[in-house]
């Protein structure tokens, strides 16, 4: 790889990832963005995102990131895909090591987002991708007219159980309190949906199925009573972790491993800069994510200009 | 790349014994399988000599990927005398990189 030195290597194309490219290709600086696996992040999977202003109209998560990505590249954000395995930020310049090359610059904004856990039952491992999910607009289809269950009671699981009703038979939302997270809007739009079953103050202990899933078994945390619910696909949203392995012992982290940044995007580290879901903060959003990916830009534009422009 | 369904399937699949089968199982709104695509299509040009590539749209195909025991995109299939030799679930495929090294196992 070449030694060229960037002003910002972007780590992450999600939301964040992609607004700060936006912002730091208008400031006419010269940028890149480094993807391991989808551009658009876990916004990418979902299916539809009309809480982000503006979007109303074809408001899928793919449309949506589809159309970041392509104004990012229209104002001469550099895009390639690596997966980063080490960093090195202790120099001026900071070094971003990939599987596939190495990447050099003045500053470093992390929009690694988070990913989806796991549940934590019996077979979860085994059968996914065998009716164990963790996008519904991915697999959605596969479901036309059979039972599915979903893991959860935030945003994302109410949300995705509204989105399958449009293709299964019945949606069972399995969730382990009996108040949600969820917007209130949505919770009772599901509520007042025919295909929307709730289990509530359960928890799923098993997904039983030889090479497909078949049913799960599901635990009564306030009676302890178990029962088997039949269905062909299960849908897992019960909370992200953040993606930041790669970073430990080089900057600091929460105990959950997220990132602590104070109001510019600055992490404890001179000239690296964190945005969007990998950050410590109260509303992981689409929006909150790409006006993280605006601030970090702009204050690595700042830092810049005092530290190599002078 | 052979596109596959439920009319061929078998044939060209399952009955094919001359070489390895890739089966590139996708869909219409999976996102992540259609960004992997052109790798797809370039690992063809690069193994095709000793494999043979098939993708299978499973949003026109759903009763034929669920009879392969396929309910989650993207997923990869190998193919050895028809029968099931390497299965990469959605959770195995982070990067195009993961579908390389399964092909380079088959590329003898």
């Amino acid at each position: 790889m070449s030694n060229h030195v960037y002003d910002i290597v972007i780590i992450g194309g999600g939301p964040a990832g992609l607004a700060a490219g936006l912002y730091g290709s208008r400031s006419k600086l010269d940028v890149l963005i480094i993807e391991k696996g989808v551009f658009g992040g876990q916004a990418a999977t979902t299916a539809e995102l009309e809480n982000y202003p503006g979007s109303i109209e074809n408001c899928t998560g793919p449309a949506l990131t589809e159309r970041m990505k392509h104004q990012a590249e229209e104002f001469g954000t550099k895009f390639v895909y690596d997966e980063v395995v080490d960093v090195d930020f202790s120099g001026n310049i900071k070094v971003v090591k990939g599987k596939e090359g190495e990447y050099h610059g003045k500053t470093v904004i992390i929009a690694t987002g988070a990913a989806p856990r796991l549940a934590g039952f019996k077979g979860e491992i085994e059968l996914r991708g065998r009716g164990v999910s963790y996008c519904a607009t991915c697999d959605a289809d596969f479901f036309e007219g059979l039972d599915v269950a979903v893991i959860g009671g935030g945003d994302s699981a109410i949300t995705e159980a509204l989105y399958l009703t449009k293709f299964a038979e019945s949606v069972t939302i399995i969730h382990r309190r009996d108040t949600f997270r969820a917007a209130k809007y949505l919770v009772e739009k599901a509520m007042n949906h025919p295909k929307i079953k709730f289990i509530l103050n359960s928890v799923v202990e098993e997904a039983k199925g030889d090479e497909i899933l078949e049913g799960l078994v599901v635990k009564n945390l306030q009676t302890g009573e178990v029962s088997e619910v039949p269905v062909n696909g299960v849908f897992v949203f019960v909370g992200l972790d953040p993606i930041t392995k790669v970073f430990e012992g080089k900057i600091a982290l929460d105990e959950k491993g997220y990132i602590p940044t104070d109001e510019e995007m600055r992490t404890n580290v001179e000239g690296v800069f964190a945005a969007g879901d990998v950050r410590v903060k109260m509303l992981r959003q689409v929006i909150t994510a790409a006006a993280d990916g605006a601030i970090a830009a702009v204050a690595a534009e700042e830092y810049i200009n005092e530290k190599f422009n002078k | 790349m052979l596109e596959v369904n439920k009319d061929n399937f078998e044939a060209e699949v399952l009955n094919y014994t001359e070489k390895p089968v890739f089966v590139d199982f996708w869909g219409d709104k999976c996102e992540k399988c259609k960004q992997l695509m052109p790798d797809v299509h370039k690992f063809e040009e690069m193994y095709g000599d000793k494999i043979k590539f098939c993708s299978l749209n499973t949003s026109e195909n759903r009763r034929l990927a669920i009879a392969q025991k396929v309910l989650g995109l993207p997923t990869m299939i190998m193919y050895v005398n028809g029968e099931k030799a390497e299965v990469l679930t959605p959770d195995k495929i982070h990067s195009a990189a993961d579908i390389e090294e399964m092909i380079k196992r088959f590329y003898k």
